[in-house]
């Protein structure tokens, strides 16, 4: 589903280079976790894969289903079905909720030369979604993000990705700043995904999300590069031991 | 060495001073307030950008010809005056229209303890409340008044009585059209007595290109307890240079809430002056401008905290521009000696769409009380490139990803109108400027 062959990425304009090296592959069906101490570079390559402009790739390749998208802009990534569910979700004054979800929606789905959701089916999509996360209604037409809570934006993420139904969703610490039954839900959420023909890439700092998603696959990061790979064991290790043992690995 | 520089009078300065005598004679009413307006214009001439408070619009330089003083519209003109689209019609429970400054009548029924009557028909009944007019000293000074003191031609006395809180808008639309360019001169007071609650809108018209120089004043008498809603949409001919004012005198506890949504006029200028006479009253202020092509649009307000306890004042103007389009906002807090408790708070936010575009922002605060909490803020930057990315990541197109920035952008001023269908006439005018936007992309006139 989703490759990652020798990616190298600098800052735009600046030297400092932050993914050095990095070989990813994410298989159709699977959930595979990233763990890194802080400044491994996990979030550039969530944002290197999404498309943000920022960063520079010096060498190196993105694959999805086999096509790069490197080239691609944020939005055409979408459109072929990816997602990247923000660590801290944007607000937007002034857009209602609902205006916002129904102009992503149709954006993707004019992008894939599909016909436009009727408003009835627009609402029947959304209001389901929202009740399995348990986002009120009253949240939906109020301005995107404005006001929410930590765990309300969290959830307004997995909402998205629930409607927009990519085929390839990376959840950038999606754990972080949530308490545990916003975590529950978000995790319900992904795990309502969860399915042989989706796949997730989890970047989180710590286990805890790994006991409510349960992965297939455990990645070490550290300083630009996969260090270590391993089933859901190696994130109870890490637990355990911290990343002492990957900080000089690299 | 100090030279005094006498600026030799401009064709239009020269028009409009020696246009007084020769039309005083048909302007009703007010003799003695005209001429002291129009000894001010003849001693000052137009603004030039020496002039501070016209710092960034040089009147006299946009005004090269001072266009003909409009005649009364005959019922042809008028019903072809009024034919055109109005972006607020059928919001007032009451719409007073006005072609080139003069009173054409109303529609709707005038609500319970309201009156309407023209300015000119006040003028000649000897009207109670005309003695009110252009009492706020405050914008007592400023040109754009005096031009409107010296010739109003007509307008409107409204009184809203006490205590009454009027069941839906009150709607003033002001079309200026014709054949060739004209001035016009409308001059509309409001007077609000205690605890009444009212929604003023207003809606300046014209069509097509020609550079019509409509000049509006609208003063605002809101006693103790009073609440005003008042909104202002500027519609303006493409040519237009377009001035309008609001003062804005406030009671004890009074509160007013202003949006000014600025769209069209070559040159325009939309100035508030607002004196919180009374102590506690509260103002929000606010302003939604979008500018293209060469169009230049100046806010400037003025507003004064003169009693004890000083009141809440907030003002929120928000400006868009693209191509070689030039905003200016220029706001001013003046916190009297004893207004001790004031709280203002005055922000200008600029979005500037392409390299050629400008804007001059220009806060003030003078204070001169010692308990007060006063804070001013001034932006200016390109849209927000990690908001974009956000909408991008979601599937949303770069193109239509700014246009919802944008319109939250401007939003966040017109959301403060509490009634909603207006509210969504303004919002459904942003988005007509974007399509139009979009439109000049498409067409790659725009890099």
């Amino acid at each position: 589903m989703l490759e990652i062959r020798n990616l190298h990425v600098k800052i735009a304009d600046e030297d400092k280079v932050i993914l050095n090296g990095l070989n990813l592959k994410v298989r159709k069906g699977e959930i595979a976790a990233i763990m890194g101490p802080n400044g491994s570079g996990k979030s550039t390559l969530s944002y290197v894969i999404a498309g943000k402009q920022d960063y520079e790739v010096t060498a190196g390749e993105i694959l999805l289903d086999g096509v790069d998208i490197l080239t691609m802009e944020p939005d055409e990534r979408a459109a072929a079905g990816l997602f990247l569910a923000f660590q801290y979700p944007m607000e937007i004054p002034g857009v209602a909720t609902m205006t916002f979800l129904k102009a992503a929606m149709n954006a993707q789905r004019k992008q894939r030369g599909e016909v436009e959701l009727t408003t009835p089916e627009f609402i029947r999509r959304v209001n389901t979604a929202a009740d399995l996360l348990g986002i009120p209604k009253d949240m939906l037409r109020r301005p995107l993000n404005v006001g929410f809570s930590g765990g309300e934006k969290k959830r307004m993420e997995i909402l998205q990705m629930t409607l927009l139904e990519p085929k390839m969703s990376i959840m950038d610490e999606t754990d972080s700043g949530l308490d545990i039954d916003a975590l529950k839900i978000v995790a319900e959420g992904v795990n309502a995904r969860r399915d042989p023909e989706h796949a997730f890439l989890v970047i989180t700092h710590y286990q805890r999300l790994l006991d409510y998603i349960k992965p297939d696959t455990v990645h070490v990061m550290s300083r630009g590069q996969i260090v270590k790979t391993g089933g859901p064991e190696l994130a109870l290790e890490l637990e355990a031991n911290g990343y002492r043992d990957y900080q000089s690995a690299a | 060495m100090n030279a005094k520089v006498t600026l030799m009078r401009s064709a239009a300065e020269t028009a409009l001073i020696d246009r007084f005598p020769a039309v005083r004679a048909r302007l009703p009413g007010l003799p003695v307030e005209r001429e002291l307006a129009h000894a001010k214009i003849a001693a000052s001439g137009l603004p030039t950008r020496r002039v501070e408070a016209w710092k960034y619009t040089d009147l006299r330089s946009a005004m090269r010809e001072a266009a003909p003083l409009a005649d009364r519209p005959n019922a042809a003109e008028t019903a072809l005056a009024l034919k055109g689209h109005s972006p607020l019609a059928g919001r007032g429970v009451v719409t007073v229209s006005f072609v080139n400054g003069h009173h054409v009548g109303a529609d709707g029924v005038v609500p319970s303890g309201v009156s309407v009557v023209s300015l000119a028909e006040a003028l000649t009944v000897g009207h109670p409340l005309l003695s009110r007019i252009g009492t706020l000293q405050l914008a007592s000074g400023d040109v754009a008044m005096s031009l409107n003191t010296a010739f109003m031609t007509d307008g409107a006395i409204i009184h809203v009585a006490r205590h009454v809180d009027v069941a839906g808008p009150i709607a003033l639309r002001f079309v200026t059209a014709g054949p060739t360019a004209v001035a016009t001169a409308a001059r509309v007071l409001m007077v609000v007595e205690e605890g009444a609650k009212v929604t003023l809108v207003e809606s300046h018209e014209g069509q097509g290109a020609l550079a019509h120089q409509p000049n509006t004043v609208v003063e605002i008498i809101a006693a103790d307890d009073a609440a005003v809603h008042h909104v202002r949409v500027g519609l303006n001919s493409a040519g237009a240079v377009a001035l309008s004012t609001l003062t804005a005198d406030l009671g004890a506890r009074s509160s007013l809430t202003s949006v000014n949504v600025a769209l069209t006029g070559a040159v325009t200028r939309h100035q508030v002056f607002a004196r919180f006479s009374g102590g506690d009253a509260r103002a929000q202020i606010n302003g939604a401008t979008l500018l293209s092509g060469a169009q230049h649009a100046d806010s400037t307000l003025v507003v004064e905290h003169a009693a004890e306890p000083g009141g809440e004042s907030r003002e929120l103007f928000r400006t868009i521009i693209d191509d070689e389009a030039a905003g200016v906002f220029q706001g001013k807090i003046i916190v009297q000696p004893h207004a001790q408790k004031t709280d203002g708070r005055m922000a200008s936010n600029a979005v500037l769409l392409s390299d050629g575009a400008a804007m001059y922002n220009k806060p003030e605060l003078e204070i001169f009380a010692d308990d007060v909490a006063c804070a001013h803020g001034a932006t200016c930057g390109a849209l927000d490139d990690e908001l974009l990315f956000y909408l991008m990541s979601r599937g949303i197109s770069k193109a239509e990803a700014e246009a919802l920035m944008i319109e939250s952008f401007v939003g966040a001023s017109i959301d403060f109108i509490d009634d909603e269908p207006i509210r969504d006439i303004l919002h459904g005018l942003v988005k007509d400027w974007l399509q139009a936007r979009a439109a000049r992309l498409d067409a790659g006139k725009v890099v």
